[in-house]
Order: C-alpha cells, then sequence, then structure tokens
C-alpha cells in the first residue's frame, strides 16, 4: 500500500481547515466581546446574549423560520422521494430526459431566476384564480420544497438503486399490490436516506435567502432575511451570538445525526455476520 | 386432443381488441405514478420558466402585477405588443456586457482557486484512514450546515480595514498601512471560495475514495514516480468528479447576489446583483425577466454539460 506523503497532507488539510474554521472561530471569539465595536477586544462579556433574547424581531422571524423549515422538509421528502423513485425504478418513459432536466436544473440554477420565475408564476396565478392572495407562508413553502425535492430526489434514486430488486419480486410473487410493496419493503430498506433527505431540506430551507426574499410579503419575513437587511448595515455583534448558538446546535445535531446512523450501521453489520 | 389447448386461447382473443382499447383510454397505474412528480415538476418549474420569458416582452407599469398584457382584445380585435427594447438594451448597453464578462470571470476564478484547495484536500482525506476520513468530511460539511449569510458576514470582521487581518499584519510589522480589501473585488472572491469550496469537495472525494487503490501500487511498482501516478492515473480516473464539482461552482457562483452584495464594492459587477436591483430597487419586473432569460442563455453551455453528466451517471447506476 503507497502511503501519502505526510508533509504535503498535514500542509494541504491544515491549510484547508484553517480557510474554513478561521471565520467561523473569529464570530464565535468576539460574540463574547462587550465592545460594541465587533473586531476591538475589550473583556469577556455575554451582553449580546441577552440582547439576542430581547430582540422579538429576530425571534418572531426565527419562529417563522422554524416552521417553513418543518413543513418544506416533510413535503421535500415525500415529493422528492416519489420523484426520484420515478427516476430509479420506472425505465425510460416518454419525456424522460425533460423530467431529468427539471430534476437536475434546480441543484445548480442561480437562485435568483428560480425566485423571479416562481413569483411571476403566483403573481399570474393571483390574477386568474385569486389564489394564492398575496405572498406568505404558503407561497415561500412552494419555493422551499422546489429547492430541496431535487436534493432528495438525487437521493434517494441511488439508495434505491443499491437495492436488492428480489426482495420487492419476492413481495410481488407473494401477492402483494405494487403500492404495498413501496410502502412495506422499500420505503423501510431507504429508510436512512429519507432521514438525510429531511435533514438536507430542512437546513437548505432554514437557511435560504434569495427565494425567500422574492416569494416573502409584508409580515412573512423569514430569519435570514432579517439577518441579510442587519449584515448588510456593517458589523453587529448581536449577529455574532446568533451566529454561535446557530453553530452550537448544529454542530450537536451533526454529531448526535451521525452517531445515530453509526449506531443503525453496526446494527446491519451485526445482523448480517 | 386439440379442443382443451385450443378452446382458452380462442376464448382470450375475442375480448381482447375492446380491453386493450379500454386500458388505453384509462390510465395505468405505472403512468399515474409518472404523472405525479412530473406535474409538480412541469407546474413550478418549467410553466414559471415559461413566464419569465413572456415577461420579459411585456412593458413596465404603474399598478399590481407591475407590467402590462402581451395580448389585448380590444373590441373583437386581438392586440399583440411585444416589447423588445428590454433585449436590445441588454445586447448594446456597454455596462451590461462589462456585468456578463465579469460575472463568467468571477465565477471561472472562483472555480479554479475552488479546485486548487479543494482538489489536495478532497485527495488527502480520501487517502486518510477510515475513522478519520468520516471526522474529516463532517468537518467540510460542517460550515455548509451553518447560515451561509452568517459565514459570509464573518468576513466582514476578517477583512476590514481595522479587521483582524490587517491588525494582525500590522502587529506583525508586515505592512504599516491597513489593506483595502473589504468592498473589493479580492473581498468577493475570497468570500466566494469560501462558500462554494464545499461543493466542489465533496462529488470529488466520492470519486477519490472509489479508486482501486491496487492500480497506483501497480504503478508505483512499474517504477512510476509519485507525480507521475498522479497525472496518468488518480487525475484522469477522478476526471468525473473534477468536472461535477466545477459545475456544481461555476454555475450557481455565475448568479450570485449575497457574496458581491456584502463583500463586493460599488464596482463589482455581477449578473445576480444587477437582476436584483432591476427588481427590487427599480421595481422594473420586465427588465428583470429579460436578465434573467440573460442569465440562462449564459448559463446554457455549462447547463447542458451538467444534464449531459448527471444522465451519464444515471445509465451507469442502471446497469
Amino acid at each position: 500500500m503507497i502511503r501519502p506523503n505526510r508533509t504535503l497532507q498535514g500542509l494541504s488539510l491544515g491549510l484547508g481547515f484553517a480557510f474554513l474554521y478561521i471565520p467561523i472561530l473569529s464570530l464565535i471569539v468576539y460574540s463574547f466581546n462587550d465592545s460594541q465595536l465587533v473586531t476591538v477586544w475589550t473583556h469577556f462579556s455575554t451582553r449580546w446574549y441577552a440582547a439576542l433574547l430581547q430582540d422579538d424581531e429576530l425571534i418572531a422571524a426565527a419562529w417563522l423560520s422554524l416552521r417553513v423549515a418543518l413543513l418544506t422538509a416533510f413535503a421535500s421528502v415525500i415529493i422528492g422521494t416519489w420523484a426520484g423513485f420515478v427516476l430509479a425504478r420506472l425505465g425510460r418513459f416518454k419525456g424522460f430526459t425533460l423530467y431529468t432536466a427539471m430534476i437536475n436544473a434546480p441543484l445548480v440554477i442561480p437562485e435568483v431566476i428560480q425566485g423571479i420565475s416562481l413569483l411571476l408564476l403566483f403573481v399570474e396565478l393571483e390574477k386568474f384564480f385569486g389564489w394564492p392572495a398575496g405572498r406568505g407562508v404558503f407561497t415561500i413553502w412552494i419555493g422551499h420544497v422546489m429547492l430541496c425535492i431535487s436534493y432528495v430526489a438525487i437521493i434517494v434514486q441511488s439508495r434505491v438503486r443499491e437495492l436488492n430488486p428480489s426482495l420487492e419480486e419476492a413481495a410481488l410473487d407473494l401477492g402483494a399490490t405494487p403500492l404495498k410493496v413501496f410502502f412495506t419493503v422499500t420505503l423501510p430498506l431507504i429508510s436512512q436516506a429519507l432521514m438525510a433527505g429531511w435533514l438536507l431540506s430542512f437546513t437548505l430551507s432554514i437557511d435560504d435567502l434569495v427565494l425567500s426574499a422574492f416569494l416573502s410579503g409584508p409580515g412573512s419575513t423569514t430569519l435570514p432575511l432579517v439577518v441579510f437587511s442587519r449584515v448588510r448595515l456593517g458589523l453587529n455583534p448581536e449577529m455574532n451570538a446568533l451566529a454561535t448558538l446557530f453553530i452550537a446546535i448544529v454542530t450537536i445535531g451533526v454529531i448526535a445525526v451521525n452517531q445515530v446512523m453509526l449506531a443503525s450501521q453496526r446494527r446491519r453489520l451485526a445482523v448480517a455476520t | 386432443m386439440s379442443t382443451p389447448i385450443e378452446s382458452p386461447v380462442a376464448a382470450a382473443r375475442t375480448p381482447r381488441p375492446r380491453a386493450a382499447w379500454l386500458a388505453r383510454l384509462r390510465p395505468s397505474g405505472r403512468t399515474l405514478v409518472i404523472a405525479g412528480p412530473y406535474t409538480w415538476l412541469l407546474l413550478f418549474f418549467f410553466v414559471p420558466f415559461l413566464l419569465v420569458v413572456k415577461i420579459s416582452f411585456a412593458d413596465m407599469e404603474l399598478g399590481i402585477p407591475p407590467y402590462t398584457e402581451l395580448v389585448t382584445i380590444d373590441q373583437g380585435v386581438v392586440h399583440v405588443a411585444l416589447q423588445l427594447s428590454h433585449y436590445a438594451f441588454l445586447l448594446t448597453d456597454s455596462l451590461y456586457f462589462a456585468t456578463y464578462i465579469s460575472s463568467l470571470q468571477v465565477a471561472a476564478v472562483t472555480t479554479l482557486l475552488c479546485l486548487l484547495i479543494g482538489y489536495p484536500m478532497a485527495y488527502y482525506i480520501a487517502r486518510s484512514n477510515e475513522s478519520a476520513r468520516n471526522l474529516l468530511m463532517m468537518a467540510v460539511m460542517l460550515p455548509f450546515w451553518t447560515s451561509f449569510v452568517i459565514r459570509v458576514y464573518a468576513w466582514i470582521g476578517i477583512l476590514k480595514n481595522n479587521g483582524l487581518l490587517n491588525n494582525f499584519l500590522m502587529s506583525i510589522g508586515l505592512i504599516h498601512t491597513p489593506i483595502e480589501l473589504y468592498r473589493t473585488n479580492i473581498a468577493v472572491y475570497i468570500g466566494m471560495v469560501y462558500s462554494y469550496l464545499p461543493f466542489l469537495v465533496m462529488p470529488l472525494y466520492a470519486h477519490l475514495v472509489k479508486m482501486d487503490l491496487r492500480l497506483l501500487e501497480a504503478a508505483s511498482d512499474l517504477g512510476a514516480k509519485p507525480w507521475k501516478v498522479f497525472t496518468t492515473i488518480t487525475l484522469p480516473l477522478s476526471k468525473n468528479g473534477v468536472i461535477a464539482g466545477c459545475l456544481l461552482v461555476f454555475i450557481p457562483a455565475v448568479g450570485e447576489y449575497v457574496i458581491p452584495e456584502l463583500l463586493g464594492g460599488a464596482n463589482t459587477l455581477m449578473i445576480g446583483r444587477v437582476m436584483w436591483n432591476e427588481f427590487f430597487d427599480n421595481a422594473d419586473w420586465p427588465m428583470a425577466s429579460a436578465v434573467a432569460c440573460a442569465m440562462v442563455v449564459l448559463l446554457l453551455v455549462p447547463m447542458a454539460l451538467f444534464q449531459h453528466f448527471q444522465a451519464k451517471q444515471l445509465e451507469e447506476g442502471r446497469k
């Protein structure tokens, strides 16, 4: 076995991770700074965390974002799984190329394009059918689902392809309807992919700024919109505190999910051997 | 002897044409299963895009919605009004031309820098031992899971004139006056590379980790130097990962809005930013739609390449 060059390995990984983590560390350190000026260190303080708790606009926006993210995650997993299953198991059908293009394009297309196009759809729908009346949680939700289903579909289709088709065939031979096979055999087998898709959709939704900017109306300001309108004006220590909370929650979440996945992997290995 | 065999065949043959005809009328389960997500995607992805094309030919108007109708019927006469001036303006205005060039350039340089930083990272993570690998990939992903706006914001504190970087360089005596970074194109590049790096490392890592290491051993046993092994085996085998990663960075980077807005100066021209300003500041929806169409035209080739590449992967998975 050839060993990679240790010096080069240490150097490129060290520099790479320093680049990725120095900004995050600076956010955390300066969130505990007493000074109003973010870059001048005076002394340790938690005043910006206290200010965060008093900030009603921010808290309201956070609740709204959380609600939208939960709605988005559930809807994207349902629609995305359906779309991914069609991609993996139904072979080529009429319009297959257009179908794959419509799944792949949202992965890369600049969000401003998707934002304006969905906005125009809702405006025209309102003009002709009087629905949806204005923009708000519902329109943001649809936008976020459009953003996420492609990711879920790709995750699900690659997992479905790995499955042994004889499991589904056996169930069919034993007389189960295709729908029953899907719900009792396929879905449990791909549950981990569903979980990954759910988590990804949740984070994409709670983090989205551009689509929300196009699709939100008065009274439906999400957290990234509030954060953006404040950091646009320059440095703001309260945002450092918010960032630190975010990072803490995400780190705990990622570690927990990783533990759960490792545990279930080990269990599967134990069953297999 | 022949009757018991023939009769069921004959019995099955007679009602068949009618049943087939009926079956064609009633959509099969398969069609219904396909139609579900297909309709959703048509309604919320394809149709909206056609609307953008339509509105880009409309005229701006005060009202709700703030654009004119293309087709109006007045006393039994159908009037079709196509406003072509937006496109004429897009094609002739020199500022717009500079914006296209600068968007493509920023995206290309970002992609290249991501590749220069991301390839060694992905390569060495893939060559680490198995327990370290998962941990390191998690560390690459972690920033991606935290708020994007806040991560870009972090760079303001670092790059400002009295920010961390300038303070550090001045304290070690390397420079005496702060370097102007915040609100320049350099800041935009740093922010872009920082935000898009995980998108390149992930697909690249996925390709590099699957590689058969025995090929490298064979080459090395046959006397190839490490650099030669890398350029003749590793690099060609990771080609698909490189292409996927580069496209995942380049295409969204062309239309980026948030990073140039937060870190760039007034002279940082990006097409996403121009579109945003036309829409939100000038409330010129038709012009913004025309800019969106121009952006799609600009991205047509890379998008087609991405689609081709994804379809190829799909075919490989099928085998």
